[in-house]
């Protein structure tokens, strides 16, 4: 069973995986939070969100984070697959879920997740991993570490270097 | 020229340590080779035929003297003395060890040297006019924004897995010096009729085995807005580019397939999203850092002299060794009295582009002591001294003479650019380099150069096209036919203003007849040419007829 890294306060740490990841061959669980492919959540989600229950939808690279708008203010979580780690169409999807659309829930990075992603991973908006190498929560605290400094405003609200250079020019 | 402050330096530092820890990861075995590949590479680290390759970035092409100093050290001590300037302003130690890779990146760091992102499928290193702040026609110093574009694009966290490779360049004048429209992104600064300073947007230019020249999607984006536009279009290119075919991942291929028309019309649309999201406001560097960074590039101090250099003159008038030099090296400054000198890296013989630790200690003495500490490179692989006051051209003429370097060929038909080819490169499938010096060879007499006049000759070893054969007036493209080394020529090509891809001539040539095959292009040319045509002129008024005719009746 692949391992669940969520951020608690900014802290990666172990979490339980409170959601069933429904595959095409599964019957959706009758309780407890699901999360389903795009193409399920077409057909059952809005039965499944009336009933009060937590929702997930699942999106492969190429569907679009555009097809979740109408229901992202009830979804709990949007699961982004990584086909390959070098397949960074995800990054785009993760930013406009944060930045564009101020989707508050989870957002979880799925398939090839590897430690060396993470600090991109976590700028772009990600908040909870199931990595594919075997790295842990301790890994993932190091990488966000690896940088004091960025140099662009991303989903992560981080002050970037021309920022920190104008407050500090303001100080004087 | 712009110095690393200290968030900067500390950004360098965090990256040569997060490499250190990539290197161990991958040793110990917590990473598999394709997994470190992809960083590996981001960090500038190619293997090639025989060797590591270490591609050293130099943002806008600009250097100054303990930049220099320092990369003739690090080819002297872990390389085989000499590196090699590359058509993208950077420069390749070709004979590294893995090894030595962090003790070499450390050493870089501490003049604020890298190779991030020179490699890989992200934003590359940027590129500049290399005249910029020197030449009189540019409307804004480029590297003002190259380098606001360099802290942009490093480590972007969206833009670090791309569908393929991604290059900008950006230049400011009429005159194009940077191959703007072969670029992913080519941005051109001008100025709108009330004054306001914007950029001329082209996207999708390429070369490859499927050229295209880069389309203008925006005739004109207001500086403020720069950061934000490339976003929008990094971000179409991020989400729809093909990932299905290597050789059609490029954002040429997604703008040619959508049309430059509707792709400017998704590239408007996320942006206007991203404006009304209020991403784009955070994103766009504000005018007090694009300010701070103007400061470091406009301090060189011009002193008040006489545009007439009586020195200059009298040299002239006294050698016509020098003479030549100061016709085809010598180049007008924006500032009277002073001078920008090409420094020609295409010595008959030699190998394009290539310098030795000797020749880049000596070049940083005299740019210390004539050019106000600057030294340029440019992508047609030579180098330039920027600011030198026309009373000093002599002692620098003497100074390059002194190290092989005083070759005065620029733009002319031995002052070719050539990629490694395969002595070098597991890519090619012929060589470049022995075919570059058998046709300078021929133009080796400065007399017989200088009467032929602008040619632009460019060679690459297989149809990747890092030698830019499609927009050489003269193309020559290696091919490899049972094991032998063949050669396709194409005619009429420029990456400049009148950018064009060039036309091909007809069957491919045996590697021993390709300098016979341009001797007979030349040949034509001189017969068919009316006055003031270049070579690319004449191409292009009468054709291939008498060209085909010279090279295949002489093959035959």
């Amino acid at each position: 069973m692949p391992k669940l890294i969520k951020l608690e306060g900014g802290a990666p740490a172990w979490a339980e995986d409170a959601f069933f990841d429904v595959l095409e061959e599964d019957p959706t669980p009758g309780q407890g939070g699901v999360i389903l492919s795009l193409e399920r959540f077409r057909s059952e989600g809005e039965a499944l969100l009336a009933a009060g229950r937590d929702v997930g939808v699942r999106l492969d690279a190429g569907e679009e984070v555009e097809a979740l708008v109408p229901w992202l203010d009830r979804l709990a979580l949007v699961a982004l697959e990584f086909p390959k780690f070098r397949d960074g169409r995800q990054y785009s999807q993760a930013a406009l879920l944060r930045e564009r659309y101020r989707y508050g829930g989870e957002v979880r990075a799925v398939g090839a997740v590897l430690l060396e992603q993470g600090h991109f991973m976590v700028r772009c908006g990600f908040d909870a991993f199931v990595p594919a190498d075997g790295s842990g929560p301790d890994d993932w605290a190091g990488v966000m570490k690896r940088y004091r400094h960025v140099y662009q405003t991303a989903a992560d609200g981080r002050e970037p270097n021309f920022a920190l250079r104008l407050r500090a020019a303001e100080r004087i | 020229m712009y110095r690393y402050d200290a968030l900067d330096a500390e950004m360098l530092a965090d990256r040569t340590a997060e490499f250190a820890i990539q290197v161990k990861r991958r040793l110990a075995g917590e990473i598999t080779e394709e997994q470190f590949k992809p960083l590996r590479l981001m960090n500038g680290l190619y293997l090639q035929l025989h060797a590591y390759m270490l591609r050293i970035a130099i943002p806008y092409g600009t250097l100054n003297g303990a930049k220099l100093r320092r990369l003739a050290h690090v080819a002297r001590t872990y390389d085989k003395g000499y590196g090699h300037f590359s058509t993208r302003q950077n420069i390749q130690m070709h004979w590294i060890k893995l090894r030595d890779a962090p003790a070499i990146l450390e050493s870089l760091a501490e003049v604020g040297l890298h190779a991030i992102q020179t490699s890989g499928n992200c934003i590359r290193n940027i590129t500049a006019d290399p005249y910029a702040g020197a030449n009189a026609e540019e409307v804004d110093d480029p590297r003002v924004w190259v380098e606001a574009l360099r802290q942009w694009s490093t480590f972007h966290p969206e833009f670090s897995f791309l569908p393929r490779k991604f290059k900008i360049a950006v230049g400011a004048s009429p005159n194009d010096r940077t191959a703007a429209r072969i670029y992913d992104i080519g941005l051109k600064l001008r100025r709108a009729r009330d004054g306001a300073l914007g950029f001329e947007v082209m996207v999708g230019g390429g070369l490859g085995r499927t050229p295209y020249l880069g389309p203008t999607i925006r005739e004109f984006l207001p500086t403020e807005h720069l950061v934000s536009y490339l976003s929008a279009i990094l971000r179409v290119y991020n989400r729809h580019g093909r990932r299905d075919n290597i050789w059609k991942a490029r954002i040429k291929i997604l703008v040619a397939s959508l049309g430059a028309e509707e792709f400017a019309r998704q590239v408007e649309a996320e942006w206007s999203a991203m404006v009304a999201d209020g991403s784009a406001a955070g994103i766009d560097v504000p005018h007090a850092e694009i300010d701070r960074i103007r400061a470091a590039f406009v301090e060189t101090r011009f002193t008040d002299r006489p545009a007439r250099s009586e020195a200059f003159e009298a040299a002239r008038a006294a050698d016509p060794a020098f003479a030549r030099f100061a016709r085809h090296n010598v180049v007008a400054h924006k500032v009277p009295g002073y001078a920008i000198v090409n420094i020609s890296l295409k010595a008959p013989g030699e190998v394009p582009g290539d310098c030795s630790s000797d020749q880049m200690e000596a070049i940083a003495g005299l740019a210390e002591r004539y050019s106000f500490d600057e030294t340029r490179v440019h992508y047609e692989q030579n180098l330039i001294l920027p600011h030198v006051a026309l009373d000093d051209v002599p002692a620098v003429f003497a100074g390059l003479k002194a190290i092989g370097l005083s070759t005065p060929n620029i733009g002319l038909a031995s002052d070719i650019i050539a990629c490694p080819g395969l002595d070098y490169c597991t890519l090619a499938n012929a060589r470049a380099i022995p075919i570059a010096q058998a046709i300078a060879a021929k133009f080796a007499d400065p007399a017989v150069a200088e009467k032929v006049g602008e040619l632009r000759i460019k060679i690459s070893g297989c149809i990747n096209a890092c030698g830019h054969h499609h927009v050489g007036h003269i193309g020559i493209l290696g091919v490899d036919k049972k094991g032998e080394e063949f050669y396709q020529l194409t005619l009429g090509g420029s990456g400049l203003e009148d950018a064009r891809l060039g036309d091909v001539l007809g069957p491919a040539v045996a590697g021993p007849k390709v300098a016979q095959a341009v001797d007979a292009l030349v040949d034509t040319y001189m017969r068919e040419r009316t006055e003031g045509e270049r070579f690319v002129d004449t191409y292009r008024r009468v054709g291939l007829p008498p060209f085909k005719a010279a090279v295949y009746a002489e093959a035959h």
